[in-house]
Formats: C-alpha cells, sequence, structure tokens
C-alpha cells in the first residue's frame, strides 16, 4: 500500500479571525502530502507551514479523529465532511484528491451554528435542545434489573440505527433550510424504539421540537440531503416517526 | 515507610462497602443545596458523577475543554463493559469477576477497591438500560453479552462496536437532564489550569476559556478532578487529540501524590505507522483476535520483499508463515492478554520479520476465519470494523490480511486516591482514569468503562458526602481572596512565558521529540541503562522546549496552538516522572516490561518481594527530585501467582 505522494495542492480555506470578523478566503500552497495522510493531517502539515512563516494556523474543531466524537466539521469542496460518503472529515483520506487540485474548505454554515473562529462555529443549540428533554428521567440507583425490561432483538437495533449520530452537524449544514429535524429525529427515535421514558414521550418530542425552532433552525421539507450528508447514515425514515410521534403528543392536547 | 493512608475499611472483603457506606456521614437535603462541587471533566466518569451529584441536590458546576460534553474522549471506547451479572449462566459472580481483575492487574491494585468495583458492577448496567442505553439483545429480548481478552465467562455488554458512545449518550442525557433542572451548571470549551488550595483544602480552581482567552476563578467546597488519562505523552497513541495530563499534574505541583505513572498499557491491534505525517493511531477492537490469526513470515527474504511490495501476503505459502502466537501460547493462542501479544509483536519486528514498509507490523488474517465460517458470518461480526480499517488504508480486509501494530492506549497510573477516591488533598477527588484506578499494573479489556461509571454513578456521590458533612459550616466560596489571587497569577504568568518565547519551532515539533523518546526508553520494554537516558533526554528536550517554541496567534481569542504548549509543557514532566518511576520498579509487572526482569523463556517476571506495592510521587518543588512514597498492598484474600498463557 505504497501511497502517492500529492507533490503540490492548492487549499483555499474560509479565515475569520472571531465572531465579528466579516471573513474571506485564502488560498495556500501545500506540498508533498501523502495520499495516506487524512485530510486533517493535511491541515495539520498546512498549520505547520503558517506557524513557520510567522502567520496564524487554521484554526478547526477535532479530538478523536476516528470518526466517532462528531467535533471535527468541514465543508470541503460543496460536501460536509468532504467528497465520500458515510465518514466524517477525520476519516476523509488524501487519495481522494488529485496532484494540483484546489479544494475550497468552509466552516458550517447555519444561523444557529455562529461562527467562532476560521472553521470553528458554536454548536451548543444542539445541547440546548438534548437539555429541553432527550432524555429519560430516571435518577442514579433505584432501577429495576436490566433483563426486567426485555427488548426485541429488532427494536433494540432500530434504536441503536438511531442513536449512532454523533451529533455533528453536518445535516444542518447540508439542509438548504438549516433544519435540525434528522438530529432531532434521531433521539426521539432512539426512545421511541424503546419502553424506557414512554411516559414522557410526548412531553419530549414536543419540547425539542420547540426549542429547535426557538434556537433558529429552520422547518424541514423533505429534501433528503440532511441523510445523504451524515456520516452516520441515519435515515430520514426517523424524521417521519419523529412526525409521527409529534403528532400524537399534539393530538393529545 | 509509607506515610499514606489508604484508609481501607476493616472487615471481611465482601462487606467492606456496605459496612463502609453504613458508617460514613450523610448531608440533609436542606445542606446540600449550600454547598458547591467542581466535576472538572465530562467523559463516563465526570458525566455520571456530576449528573448524580446534581440529582442528590448539590450544586454542580461542570467543565470540559470540548464543544459539548457529549464528545469527551470516553466516546470512542469500542468493545463492550464488563458486569458480573452472572445472565449466561456460566458461573460467573462477584468473586469471580474481583480475582480476574485482580489478577490480571498483576496483584498492583488494592483488594477492597477492586472487590468493590466488581459488586458495583451490576447496577450500571440496570442504571444504563434504564437510561435508554440501546445494548444488544438476544431474541428474547434479554441482554447479549460476549466474550473479551481472555476470560473463560461471558460478561461482556456491548452496543455494536459502538459501546463507549452509547454509554457515554446515556450519562449525558442524565447530565442534560440536570442543566436543564438548574443543578448543574456546564462549562464547556473550557480549559482547568490550577486548583486553588485554601488551609489546604481544595476549595476551586482556575480555569481558561478557550473561546476568548479569559482567565476565570471558580469557588467550590469540593473539587473531582475526571479528567481522563496521560496516554498522550506518547504523541502517537490511541487517545483523543485533547487529552492530556495536565490537571493530574496541576494537582499534582499542588501536593496530591501521582502513582504508578510508568503502567501504560499497550494495545496490540492498531493500525500501524505509516510515514511521518501521521497524527493518531487507530485502534482496532480486539474483539478482531476472536477470529483473526496473527502472523509474520518465517523467512526474512519475505519480510524483505514485502517491505518493499515486491509480493503481496497471499502470495506467502501456509507453510512460510509463522503463527507466533499460537506457536509460543499453545493454550491462549491469539487470545493472549494485551501485553503479551504486543510484546510478541514488537520481537518478532524487532527480530526482522515486520511486515510493512518501516518494518513495525505484522499481519491478522482473516482467511481462514472466512474459510470456516463464510465471508457473511465474518461480516455481520465486524463488518464496520472492516470498513474502518479499508477507509484509513485503502485495503480490503475480506481479500488481505490486516496490518497491524501495538500503541499506547491507556493509563493505568495516576493521581492517587484513598478508599474513598480522595486525593491527598482534603476535598480533592479524582476519579476514572484520571486516578490510579483500581486495576494495577495490567488492566483487562472491558474494565476501564466499568471502573469510570462505578466511581461516578455509585462510590463518589457517598463518599464525597462524608468529607462534605464536615464543610456544611463552611460558607459559599469567594473566590477574591489571596489563595486565587495567586493561583490566577500562576496561571496567567506560565501562559505569558510560554507566549513570549516566540523560539522557532511549533508545538508538534516538540511533542513529536518527546513521543520519540517515550516510546523508545519507556515504551514496551525498559531497562536500567534506556530509562536513564530517557530521564536525561527529557530533561534538555524541557530546555529546548521552554527556550524555543513559537506559538502564534493571540491570547485572547481561541489559539489551539498555546492550549497544546501548555498540555505538552506538563507532558514533558509527566514523561519524566514516569521514567523515574519505571526505573524504580525493578520487576515486570503487566504493561511495565523490565528486560532485567523475565524468566527464563523470556516473559514477564514479577517480584513480589520488591513489588507488592503502589508508588505514590510526592512533588517536591520545580527541578527538585520527587521522593516517591510507598503504599504496600496486603493480599488477604487472594493467593498471588505469577501468569501464564502457555
Ligand atoms: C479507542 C479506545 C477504545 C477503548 N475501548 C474500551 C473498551 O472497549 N472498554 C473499556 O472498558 N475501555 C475502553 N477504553 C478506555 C476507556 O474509554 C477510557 O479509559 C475511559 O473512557 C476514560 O473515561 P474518563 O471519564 O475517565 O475520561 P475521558 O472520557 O477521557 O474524559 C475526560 C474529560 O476531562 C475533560 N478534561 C480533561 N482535561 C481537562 C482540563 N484541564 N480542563 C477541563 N476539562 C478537562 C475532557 O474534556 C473530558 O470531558 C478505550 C479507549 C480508547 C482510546
Ligand atoms: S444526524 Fe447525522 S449529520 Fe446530523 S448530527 Fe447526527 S450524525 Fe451528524
Ligand atoms: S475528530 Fe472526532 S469525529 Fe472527527
Amino acid at each position: 500500500m505504497a501511497d502517492k505522494i500529492l507533490k503540490k495542492i492548492y487549499v483555499k480555506v474560509w479565515r475569520q479571525n472571531n465572531p465579528s470578523d466579516k471573513g474571506r478566503f485564502e488560498t495556500y500552497e501545500v506540498e508533498n502530502v501523502s495520499q495516506g495522510s487524512s485530510f486533517l493531517e493535511m491541515i495539520d502539515i498546512l498549520n505547520d507551514q503558517l506557524i513557520r512563516e510567522g502567520k496564524d494556523p487554521i484554526a478547526f474543531d477535532h479530538d478523536c479523529r476516528e470518526g466517532i466524537c462528531g467535533m471535527c466539521s468541514m465543508y470541503i469542496n460543496g460536501h460536509a465532511h468532504g467528497p465520500d460518503s458515510e465518514i466524517t472529515t477525520c476519516q476523509l483520506h488524501m487519495r481522494k484528491f488529485e496532484d494540483g487540485e484546489t479544494i475550497t474548505v468552509e466552516p458550517w454554515r447555519a444561523g444557529a451554528f455562529p461562527v467562532i473562529k476560521d472553521l470553528i462555529v458554536d454548536r451548543t443549540a444542539f445541547d440546548k435542545i438534548q437539555q429541553a428533554g432527550g432524555y429519560v428521567s430516571v435518577n442514579t440507583g433505584g432501577v429495576p434489573d436490566g433483563n426486567t425490561i426485555p427488548i426485541a432483538q429488532v427494536d433494540a437495533e432500530e434504536a441503536m440505527d438511531a442513536a449512532a449520530c454523533i451529533g455533528c452537524g453536518a445535516c444542518v449544514a447540508t439542509c438548504k433550510n438549516s433544519s435540525a429535524m434528522l438530529f432531532v429525529a434521531a433521539k426521539v427515535s432512539q426512545f421511541a424504539k424503546l419502553p424506557q421514558g414512554k411516559v414522557e414521550a410526548k412531553r419530549r418530542a414536543k419540547a425539542m421540537v420547540a426549542k429547535m425552532d426557538e434556537l433558529g433552525f429552520g422547518g424541514c421539507t423533505n429534501t433528503g440531503a440532511c441523510e445523504l450528508a451524515c456520516p452516520k447514515n441515519i435515515s430520514i425514515s426517523h424524521i417521519a416517526r419523529l412526525n409521527r410521534e409529534y403528532l400524537k403528543a399534539k393530538f393529545s392536547d | 515507610m509509607s506515610n499514606i493512608d489508604s484508609k481501607i475499611p476493616k472487615g471481611p472483603l465482601a462487606e467492606k462497602w456496605s459496612r463502609h457506606k453504613e458508617a460514613i456521614r450523610v448531608v440533609s437535603p436542606a445542606n446540600k443545596r449550600k454547598l458547591d462541587i467542581i466535576v472538572v471533566g465530562t467523559g463516563l466518569a465526570g458525566a455520571s458523577a456530576a449528573a448524580s451529584l446534581g440529582e442528590l441536590g448539590y450544586n454542580v458546576k461542570a467543565f470540559c475543554y470540548q464543544d459539548s460534553p457529549r464528545r469527551a474522549h470516553s466516546i470512542a471506547a469500542q468493545g463492550g463493559i464488563n458486569a458480573a451479572k452472572n445472565y449466561q449462566n456460566d458461573n460467573d459472580s462477584v468473586y469471580r469477576l474481583f480475582y480476574d481483575t485482580i489478577k490480571g492487574g498483576d496483584y498492583r491494585a488494592r483488594e477492597a477497591n477492586t472487590y468493590r468495583l466488581a459488586e458495583v458492577s451490576p447496577n450500571i448496567i440496570d442504571q444504563c438500560v434504564a437510561q435508554g442505553v440501546p445494548f444488544a439483545r438476544e431474541y428474547g429480548g434479554t441482554l447479549a453479552n460476549r466474550s473479551f481478552g481472555g476470560v473463560l465467562v461471558s460478561r461482556t455488554f456491548y452496543a455494536r462496536g459502538q459501546t463507549g458512545q452509547q454509554l457515554l449518550l446515556g450519562a449525558y442525557s442524565a447530565l442534560n437532564r440536570q442543566i436543564d433542572a438548574g443543578s448543574v451548571e456546564m462549562y464547556a470549551r473550557h480549559e482547568m489550569l490550577d486548583v486553588v488550595l485554601v488551609g489546604g483544602k481544595a476549595h476551586g480552581i482556575v480555569a481558561r476559556d478557550l473561546t476568548n482567552g479569559e482567565i476565570k476563578r471558580f469557588g467550590a467546597h469540593a473539587v473531582v478532578l475526571a479528567t481522563g488519562g496521560y496516554g498522550n505523552v506518547f504523541f502517537l497513541s490511541t487517545n483523543a487529540m485533547g487529552c492530556n495530563g495536565s490537571a493530574a499534574w496541576q494537582a499534582y505541583k499542588r501536593g496530591a501524590y501521582f502513582s504508578n505513572p510508568c503502567y501504560v498499557q499497550i494495545h496490540p491491534t492498531c493500525i500501524p505507522v505509516h510515514g511521518s505525517q501521521q497524527s493518531k493511531l487507530t485502534l482496532m477492537s480486539e474483539s478482531l483476535r476472536n477470529d483473526g490469526r496473527v502472523w509474520a513470515p518465517k523467512k526474512k527474504e519475505d519480510a524483505e520483499r514485502l517491505r518493499k511490495g515486491e509480493i503481496s501476503p497471499i502470495d506467502i505459502k501456509d507453510e512460510d508463515r509463522d503463527f507466533y502466537l499460537e506457536r509460543r501460547y499453545p493454550s491462549y493462542g491469539n487470545l493472549v492478554p494485551r501485553d503479551v501479544a504486543s510484546r510478541a509483536a514488537k520481537e518478532r519486528c524487532d527480530a526482522g520479520f515486520g511486515v510493512n514498509a518501516e518494518g513495525k507490523a505484522v499481519f491478522l488474517d482473516f482467511k481462514y476465519a472466512i474459510e470456516r465460517l463464510g465471508r457473511e458470518t465474518i461480516e455481520k461480526r465486524y463488518g464496520n470494523l472492516f470498513q474502518m480499517y479499508e477507509k484509513i488504508t485503502d485495503v480490503n480486509p475480506y481479500e488481505n490480511p490486516m496490518q497491524i501494530f501495538p500503541a499506547i492506549h491507556y493509563a493505568m497510573g495516576g493521581i492517587w486516591v484513598d478508599y474513598n477516591l480522595m486525593t491527598s488533598i482534603p476535598g480533592l477527588y479524582a476519579i476514572g482514569e484520571a486516578n490510579f484506578s483500581d486495576h494495577g499494573a495490567n488492566r483487562l479489556g472491558a474494565s476501564a468503562l466499568m471502573q469510570g461509571l462505578a466511581d461516578g454513578y455509585f462510590i463518589l456521590p457517598y463518599t464525597i458526602g462524608d468529607y462534605l458533612a464536615g464543610e456544611i459550616m463552611v460558607p459559599r466560596i469567594e473566590t477574591n481572596t489571596p489563595e486565587f489571587e495567586e493561583a490566577e497569577k500562576n496561571v496567567t504568568s506560565r501562559l505569558e512565558k510560554l507566549y513570549n518565547i516566540k523560539g522557532g519551532q511549533p508545538v508538534d515539533y516538540f511533542h513529536k521529540k518527546l513521543g520519540h523518546i517515550m516510546w523508545e526508553y519507556v515504551g514496551m520494554s525498559r531497562n536500567e541503562e534506556g530509562l536513564k537516558k530517557a530521564i536525561e533526554e527529557i530533561a534538555e528536550l524541557k530546555k529546548e522546549f521552554w527556550s524555543n517554541v513559537r506559538i502564534p496567534g493571540e491570547m485572547n481569542n481561541i489559539n489551539p496552538e498555546l492550549e497544546k504548549a501548555g498540555r505538552l509543557a506538563d507532558f514533558i514532566d509527566i514523561g519524566d516522572l514516569m521514567a523515574r518511576d519505571a526505573l524504580n520498579r525493578n520487576e515486570s509487572c503487566g504493561g511495565h516490561f523490565r528486560e532485567e526482569s523475565v524468566t527464563e523463556d523470556g516473559e514477564a517476571k514479577r517480584n513480589d518481594e520488591i513489588g507488592c506495592y503502589a508508588s505514590a510521587w510526592e512533588f517536591q518543588g520545580e527541578d527538585k527530585e520527587p521522593v516517591m512514597h510507598r503504599e504496600e498492598l496486603v493480599f488477604e484474600n487472594v493467593k498471588l501467582t505469577q501468569r501464564s498463557y502457555k
């Protein structure tokens, strides 16, 4: 698996020093990037170069670098997490790019995700939606034995499919309405497939949707772009389930 | 002799914890409202603790450096979590889990703590199920289990290959509920940079708001550190990029003992390093060894041609393959514990049989399993791991064997704590990977998650009450006192000092150098000469770093290079202490392999005469040699035996 070397690439990247700065694109040249490197490692190389030149390196969010924490968040050549399917930016590798290519890198763009610096955006709105009801209300201790809550394997699997959401925000960034429906649907759907927390199912669906609207996310018009951009393959069928849960809750008012 | 008191309760092992709980104090609900607790870190340990303490009625302030508590490093754990449920009726029990853990830890953990861990483990599963964690299920709807890491019973609970993620999301949701209820205040993107002591007790922290550089003071009646491990000393590891030892190190500098720093766990099945541009290593779950066979070529010529890319592994005939684990350990074969598998791979590579361009990889081959079970079964069992492998390496593991190599994975050493999880500073607690853990030298798989949640849900909430019951007369902590003043100055002047060096090299340059020294001399095997060399080289690196690092950007803005520089300064010091601890421990002990202490056939040889202790290092001042105290470990219930996997 000898990796090819990209002799020269151009990185056209959004620079914005702080939330009130207007921001602009800058283009940098990077030489000798192994195709076996990840996209973030390529940014590391570029940053090393910028630091040595006395310039401010590009700020970006990342942590686990193995596709699970949901922290990395870049819009690359017009795609959230770049031009490959079912992966996050940290799992994107340079073999997806060609020698001499100009790669355009932007932050997630959505009103509810203000830019903090360069490619870093503020996604605390997601936490606030979860705080509005994305939980089962049990205290520590005093719970029944795990096996007293039997769950059919198919239901557990479906709940797990939904629970796999990493909260990255690619769905929002990709959606032309900046809707957070896929993210909210994933959580509501996880609990809808499980007996736990049924008691508060109605409150949960209503509270989470209300919070999402309040925080400035747009409405869902079923374009399906979110599903295509989602690194964890969260299906829009969960949105249908969220809608059902929400309507159930509304009608019982 | 040691002057440290582990506060292990008297009485029979199985009754220690319940008797202790009966004896320790509780705080009345009205008084809990008047007490503030700071929890630094919101991984499994911190999130579960903060949520549980919030539910109890304390005022909690929780901190993490990521943008959301949901992104703590715990999210990455793949394989599973142990619990003594005996759901499989295979004769598992609290005692058996305790015994396996203490033996897997090479008898370098406390009996009482390890027993308590096993004792509370079943409650963890119940708690997580009640929260809606989607654990794997049998067709009948009951919880499924798998076997893990060379244990003879099936006690590992899992949620696909994403167990850590699901457990963390469970704890995160409990935390969210408390944030919504107002009992927990969450400070994301805040990095703790110092602990504040008033009258010898922990009374708060100083933190930097990472979005704008603002230095802030927070007071509390007690401080809990749940800040994870220090594996990133090695630069390349399976840890998340931001994992750091800084909080633990600041606590150490304020008087908390640091225990067993030389114990780091090395995981045998990681994707090997390639080239020089790599930033971290990716773990491939240990479960792969249930079906994959590990081998290296028998002939050096074959290895050489593989390295040059002239032949492919499938060109090598079965009789020319050396299944070295099966050869050396006929009874455990590919399932030997992590330290044994790791060293065996290194041994083959050092002897010239490594198979990638760097000569630092062996094969993990599923050809045989596919022949036996069919591709579909393998796809069902490991599909997501195979996909991950292919994305990273561009090699299809159904057709070609995977390449693997050991990597640093988990820190077993950490802040010393007593039975109550309190450090040697009153009011300062350490939980999860940040403490020196209940495991000792060689932690088994699937027990770190167990320990984090046991500490956070079921141990700390009780033991901290005992301390706080004595603090109810202490008014809310003011932060405009000289102690906070001094701590803030300490933090600010250090940041300014780093920032003003304006040298020639970025932080990563030094981090890579440190990683190199550590891997070379304080890595998978260590000897006296190498460790002394490491101490010297680290001292040189420290000088170079403090005179030649370059930090760009502004102090009062998001500045990842400044963050990294502070963490690296601490990693350099931690590396030094690791080497000292390793030098001092003249025995081979699971994760710590001293070349001077081996059996005739080259296996690790523990030395109970000199070694039955936990080290507890005390800070003596900048550039002064630290002093080591010994906590003697007493075994009343288990007989110490040498581990053998032959
Ligand atoms: C790839 C991988 C797979 C693993 N698989 C398993 C497995 O299958 N089973 C198992 O039992 N274990 C596994 N482990 C080990 C296990 O995941 C960890 O030991 C455990 O999750 C640690 O949890 P923690 O809560 O102690 O710390 P962490 O999850 O590391 O959390 C640390 C927290 O502290 C915060 N923090 C750190 N420093 C500061 C600071 N200065 N200021 C503010 N906040 C700070 C961070 O933001 C974070 O919230 C695995 C580990 C890895 C790397
Ligand atoms: S639904 Fe998919 S794209 Fe949206 S936050 Fe979750 S993982 Fe990311
Ligand atoms: S850095 Fe964690 S998902 Fe990319």
